[in-house]
């Protein structure tokens, strides 16, 4: 099986790596057989880069994610992130890894819903422990930085799909992760919408931000610098969209 | 900021209760009933034996009452002509228990005759009281006005008589009160004194006052009267030889008061074969008093329990469907970051909100019901603070416990099954 780095697309130096996989397995034990939901995969993803996984269902391109996102440890094989060793973490210091490294945007948005807008936006700043006031500071220039200032005090479902995704992408930025996750970000949106979101997940990338998004649709996968592409529970090919007109139009920073 | 931190999370535990009015309303309902009831039953309790106490204090609780009593056998061949009873305690009975006891602290006579006060033209049925100045010190009562009897009124066999605030209203009302003259049966005796009588009509135990007593010098009653009385029924005189009917004794401790007891009834027995006297030991009433207050508490404690903790199952319940309905949210919440404390945290405060309102409300309950049985009914009610105390603590006690469980599995919860939860 080829192995593939993401070494050789990588942008800056060698050193600024956010996330470093090396030797990667995941076994689930289904009844008396165990199932390989990822197979040695080994991937390094440089700060500032845009990344979207695709690949069949059972591909492990979820398992990946929840990987990535420390929600789930290894099996075998070394996860860095932010040059840390997950695998002999604590559960605990698992939920701190994500509370200060990662944001999650969720297909179905995941708010909740009996709090307001600028309560969702600010909940990792209250997980943090900053001061109310400092934080709800902070909520209110994430808000209008995803034009949501006018919303703060509503409810999530008196939203619309698209301003939901953007309380969660608003809520993701909070506690200024280094790294992104979007689980297929546009699936439950019209196109126009998708569309305005993958806008600005593009500007927030050329505002330096690490995004890695997995998704089934190639229009949405054509937004991302590199794209993906998993199959039984490795890596497939990796393919570099920097050059990609329907990219370069919105990427202007990377180089 | 850790106390802000924790403000806020009881702020959010509040509004996600609100999100469901109704059930949590419900939810609470079985604590609200639970503490109503126990503080409600606990202030009707604590009256009923407040009131029982109080009479028995009365009595004095170092005291030992004796009465004289017509023995059975004589009561029922006491139709005879012409027959005299002779029975009850002597002079001499006196004398034995004062000097057989170390623990003995004063012995108290009494002579109770039957007799009718008049003023003028006012008259009142009296119960004459021949006694010793030591009788007010046993039964202690508030002096209204005057003195009461002292030690040289027995020496000088005066003719003075102390009495109650109501024989004072009903024979010299509107007269100068001291030193009033007032005819009693065949003498004429000197008011000097008014006291108070704590006597009360109802109520299961009898002071050794009445409120229609009226105190005379133990030796002028002796002289007057004699030791025998006639009473007049239908075609027969019966004549009763009684020396004392009544003796108070003073014990020095209420440690020593029951031994006491036991040693005065070994003696008296010795001298009366047939039991002509009745002893009662407020003391041991009290005790018997408080043994059933102890049960009637640890009953109402049991129903209380079983109706806190059906209260405490009722909100486990709840919670638990809660952490059902909202493992999304869970999964949010850790997903963002998180910890498991948090999460248990985050609901164990909801379940306390829940437990401590509910026992709030139960508490305004059981403050209200007691006061409904006193205005409405006139039973004595006595809400205690300890039980209102007992009450709050118990309410975040029911919350904990029985939110501990439905916490902790929302806080364990796999994170990645939990998001995917529809």
């Amino acid at each position: 099986m080829t192995q593939y780095s993401g070494q050789e697309f990588g942008v800056g130096n060698a050193e600024d790596r956010v996330i470093e996989l090396n030797g990667v397995w995941k076994t689930y034990r289904m009844g008396d057989q165990d199932v390989n939901a990822l197979a040695g995969v080994d991937l390094q993803i440089q700060r500032g880069s845009f990344w979207a996984i695709s690949g069949s269902s059972g591909s492990g391109k979820s398992t990946m994610l929840n990987l990535l996102g420390c929600l789930d440890r290894p099996t075998q094989g070394k996860y860095l992130l932010e040059g840390q060793d997950i695998a002999s973490t604590s559960d605990d210091e698992l939920s701190d890894l994500r509370l200060k490294h990662l944001g999650f945007i969720f297909q179905n948005f995941n708010l909740i819903p009996q709090l307001t807008v600028q309560e969702n936006i600010v909940l990792p700043l209250f997980y943090q422990g900053i001061d109310p006031n400092e934080a709800n500071e902070r909520g209110q220039s994430i808000a209008a930085l995803v034009g949501l200032a006018e919303r703060l005090g509503h409810r999530p479902t008196e939203l619309s799909g698209g301003q939901q995704q953007r309380v969660a992408i608003a809520r993701a930025l909070a506690n200024n992760p280094s790294v992104l996750l979007a689980d297929e970000p546009t699936g439950n949106l019209d196109t126009a919408t998708g569309d305005s979101i993958m806008e600005l997940l593009v500007e927030l990338h050329d505002q330096g931000k690490t995004i890695i998004m997995v998704t089934h649709e190639p229009e949405i996968a054509a937004y991302a610098q590199y794209q993906l592409v998993m199959r039984d529970g490795n890596i497939e090919s990796i393919t570099d969209q920097t050059n990609n007109e329907h990219h370069a139009q919105k990427s202007v920073v990377q180089a | 900021m850790i106390g802000s931190r924790f403000s806020r999370n009881i702020t959010l535990g509040v509004k996600t209760l609100l999100l469901h009015k109704m059930r949590s309303v419900l939810t609470m309902l079985g604590m609200v009933f639970g503490v109503g009831a126990v503080i409600a039953m606990l202030a009707v309790g604590e009256g009923a034996s407040k009131q029982a106490l109080d009479e028995i204090k009365r009595l004095g609780s170092q005291n030992i009452i004796i009465n004289s009593q017509k023995p059975i056998e004589q009561a029922a061949s006491g139709s005879q002509r012409i027959r005299m009873n002779i029975y009850g305690l002597l002079y001499d009975d006196l004398e034995r228990i004062q000097q057989s006891f170390d623990t003995v602290v004063r012995t108290v006579p009494a002579k109770l005759i039957r007799g009718e006060g008049r003023v003028g033209s006012r008259t009142l049925e009296l119960r004459l009281v021949g006694t010793t100045p030591e009788w007010f010190e046993l039964v202690e009562r508030e002096i209204l006005a005057g003195r009461v009897m002292l030690d040289r009124d027995m020496e000088q066999s005066s003719n003075i008589v102390v009495l109650t605030e109501h024989g004072a209203r009903k024979l010299l009302a509107g007269k100068s009160i001291l030193n009033a003259q007032v005819r009693i049966n065949q003498g004429i005796y000197k008011v000097v004194g008014i006291i108070k009588s704590e006597a009360t009509d109802s109520g299961t135990m009898q002071t050794p006052d009445q409120q229609i007593d009226a105190y005379i010098p133990l030796n002028v009653a002796k002289e007057r009267f004699g030791d025998i009385t006639v009473t007049r029924g239908s075609g027969s005189n019966t004549r009763e030889m009684v020396e004392l009917h009544q003796m108070i004794v003073e014990v020095d401790s209420t440690k020593n008061v029951e031994s006491t007891a036991a040693g005065i009834e070994r003696v008296l027995s010795l001298f009366h074969p047939k039991k002509d006297y009745r002893m009662s030991v407020p003391l041991a009433l009290l005790r018997q008093a408080e043994s059933t207050q102890r049960t009637f508490n640890i009953v109402l404690g049991s129903i209380a329990g079983i109706s806190l903790l059906i209260g405490g199952i009722g909100i486990m319940n709840i919670m638990l469907a809660s952490v059902t309905e909202r493992t999304r949210e869970i999964g949010i919440r850790r997903a963002i970051g998180a910890r498991r404390k948090q999460i248990i945290g985050q609901f164990l405060i909801e379940t306390v909100v829940l437990s401590v309102t509910g026992g709030l409300i139960g508490i305004g309950i059981g403050l209200l019901i007691p006061w409904l049985i006193t205005v409405f009914a006139g039973m004595p009610t006595v809400v205690t603070l300890w039980s209102v105390m007992i009450s709050v603590v118990i309410s975040i006690g029911v919350g904990v416990i029985f939110g501990m469980y439905p916490a902790m599995r929302a806080a364990n919860l796999d994170p990645i099954v939990a998001l995917r939860h529809e």
